[in-house]
């Protein structure tokens, strides 16, 4: 990490310099934190700049700060091949969470903004295909978020999970098993 | 007279149906070859030349339709679970089953939404083999256990004469 160049900020500060908050640097990486509203435009920013050239989105995470408000949080983290710099992008959201997807950006964020879906229930807005990724079709809720249970819920396969709501539609986990 | 008495003594068996039939469903117990997770290393580990199932006539078969035990080798997750319960469908009668392995006994560490906690809840098992994982002396073990189960069990037990005949 030390001996990465240094990230050149002067045309992002000028571009969005009264819309981003400039957080410093954190574990090595430049941080920014970006309204919900900008992010594509920002991304698109960093990206397509020929001085930064973000051309690649290494990984895009949910984090659930319940109680805290405002209580969801996108991060996205970029890496420059050619300058070899790192960036972090941080984006409060409300609840429910939604923010514009990426995926015309990088394509790659097509997997990365489902797996938030499927983990945190993040809804981005202009996603291709928005599915749950790892869990399987008819899983309700979104095990990340810190009021879910890590048990899980009580049912037939499942006898020493918490107490929970019903569920509301056939999951096809257990439906073939008598 | 001599020779007759010892032409039968030396070629003629009585025994009970019940047991021929124990005998020869024990004697050939067939694997379904599916490993889901750890403790298929030590399933494949047990059925290699080291150990050698194929002594106790355990060989493994590719397909459900040729298999007698399935061995529920891992973790079961909840997105897999179906599908083992599938495998157990499709496998003709009698039919038994092994959970090997913390994991398919009972979910072991992982107590989570993700992981069933026990195979019992998705197909009745028949025997279980503790260990994380167990050692291929341990499945062994299992399978002399449940070869003793089947060897207790009365494969024409309540079953009407005319119909043992017809059969």
């Amino acid at each position: 990490m030390s001996t990465q160049p240094s990230l050149n900020r002067a045309p992002i500060m000028e571009r969005f310099g009264e819309t981003i908050e400039d957080l410093g640097i954190a574990h090595g990486i430049d941080a920014f934190a970006v309204p919900p509203e900008r992010i594509v435009e920002f991304c698109r920013f960093l990206k397509e700049h020929p001085a930064l050239q973000f051309n690649f989105l290494s990984d895009i995470c949910g984090v659930d700060h319940y109680p805290e408000m405002p209580r969801f949080e996108a991060v996205y983290h970029l890496y420059s091949l050619p300058n070899r710099w790192r960036v972090r992008i941080k984006c409060r959201l409300g609840d429910p969470p939604e923010v514009a997807s990426v995926t015309g950006v990088w394509r790659t964020a097509n997997w990365h903004e489902r797996e938030a879906w499927d983990m945190y229930g993040i809804r981005f807005e202009g996603h291709p295909d928005l599915r749950r990724i790892y869990m399987w079709e008819g899983f309700e809720g979104f095990p990340q978020r810190k009021d879910f249970p890590l048990r899980g819920y009580k049912d037939k396969l499942n006898p020493f999970g918490a107490e929970g709501p019903p569920p509301t539609q056939p999951d096809l986990a257990t439906r073939d098993i008598p | 007279m001599g020779d007759v008495n010892n032409a039968i003594r030396d070629s003629v068996l009585f025994t009970t149906a019940d047991s021929i039939i124990s005998w020869s469903r024990r004697s050939a117990l067939w694997p379904e070859t599916f490993g889901i997770a750890c403790c298929a290393i030590e399933m494949i580990s047990a059925g290699c030349a080291r150990y050698d199932l194929d002594r106790f006539g355990v060989v493994f078969r590719p397909s459900p339709r040729q298999s007698d035990v399935m061995i529920i080798a891992g973790t079961v997750t909840r997105k897999f679970a179906p599908v083992v319960r599938r495998l157990y469908d499709q496998m003709p009668e009698p039919r038994w089953v092994i959970a090997m392995g913390t994991c398919a006994i009972s979910g072991g560490v992982y107590n989570t939404y993700a992981v069933v906690q026990g195979s019992e809840t998705f197909v009745p098992v028949d025997v279980h083999v503790p260990g994380c994982p167990p050692r291929p002396e341990a499945l062994m073990h299992g399978f002399l256990l449940l070869q003793e189960k089947i060897k207790r069990s009365r494969a024409l037990a309540g079953t009407p004469l005319e119909r043992v005949i017809a059969s």
